[in-house]
């Protein structure tokens, strides 16, 4: 499995999580799992809507202490 | 994943506005759809090249949003147009009243389109106004 790489968005608001995620997932290759760090609520929601829209592979979302964690998965 | 057109007109000049303005043109773009922009009016100085003019906040959530570190409305724009395809006409009445050039604009920003042209791109889809 390629590593997972770490994209820091926290302490930013929507969009910015999310734009940083798709420039990251631009320079990505298809498998590769990204990690994105957000302190920023509505982005946790936001995000899997739009990795679900565009067709990426949600692979798992968690919070701790304020700071979520949503792992997506370069499907194409 | 589905394509619609998104035509955003923008023209206000307030800080919230242009930034609802890039939230929905950049999310737009990276979601699928066709989005165009069209600049016009007092939103056009804050797309000339290299202004450091600050868009004024109309009330307490623009301050709120530069507090907060909430991203930068041009960023949003240039990303709508790298990561999403976007494309930004600046309206070629307000270039010229303006006496600008294209070299005069930022880089993302594409050549002047007409109010016609624009209204036939809006004809279709969601079309929104700032």
């Amino acid at each position: 499995m390629s590593e997972r790489k770490i994209v820091d968005a926290k302490n930013t608001f929507c969009p910015g999580p999310l734009m940083e995620l798709i420039g990251q997932m631009k320079m990505a290759e298809i498998g590769d799992e990204l990690e994105i760090l957000s302190t920023d609520q509505g982005s946790a929601a936001d995000i899997p809507e739009w990795i679900n829209k565009v067709g990426h592979e949600m692979v798992e979302t968690s919070e701790n202490d304020g700071v979520w964690h949503i792992v997506v998965k370069k499907i194409k | 994943m589905s394509s619609d057109r998104i035509s955003v007109m923008v023209t206000a000049g307030s800080r919230e506005q242009l930034q609802m303005a890039a939230m929905v043109a950049s999310v737009g773009a990276v979601s699928g759809n066709d989005v165009t922009v069209f600049v016009s009016m007092n939103a056009m100085k804050f797309f000339v090249k290299d202004s450091t003019e600050k868009a004024p906040a109309d009330g307490e959530m623009g301050v709120l949003l530069e507090e907060k570190n909430a991203p930068d409305f041009k960023e949003l724009f240039s990303q709508a147009v790298e990561y999403g395809d976007a494309k930004i006409f600046p309206c070629s009445m307000a270039v010229d009243i303006m006496g600008l050039k294209q070299d005069d604009l930022e880089s993302f920003v594409s050549e002047p389109l007409g109010l016609t042209a624009f209204l036939g791109d809006a004809s279709e889809g969601q079309v929104w106004h700032f």
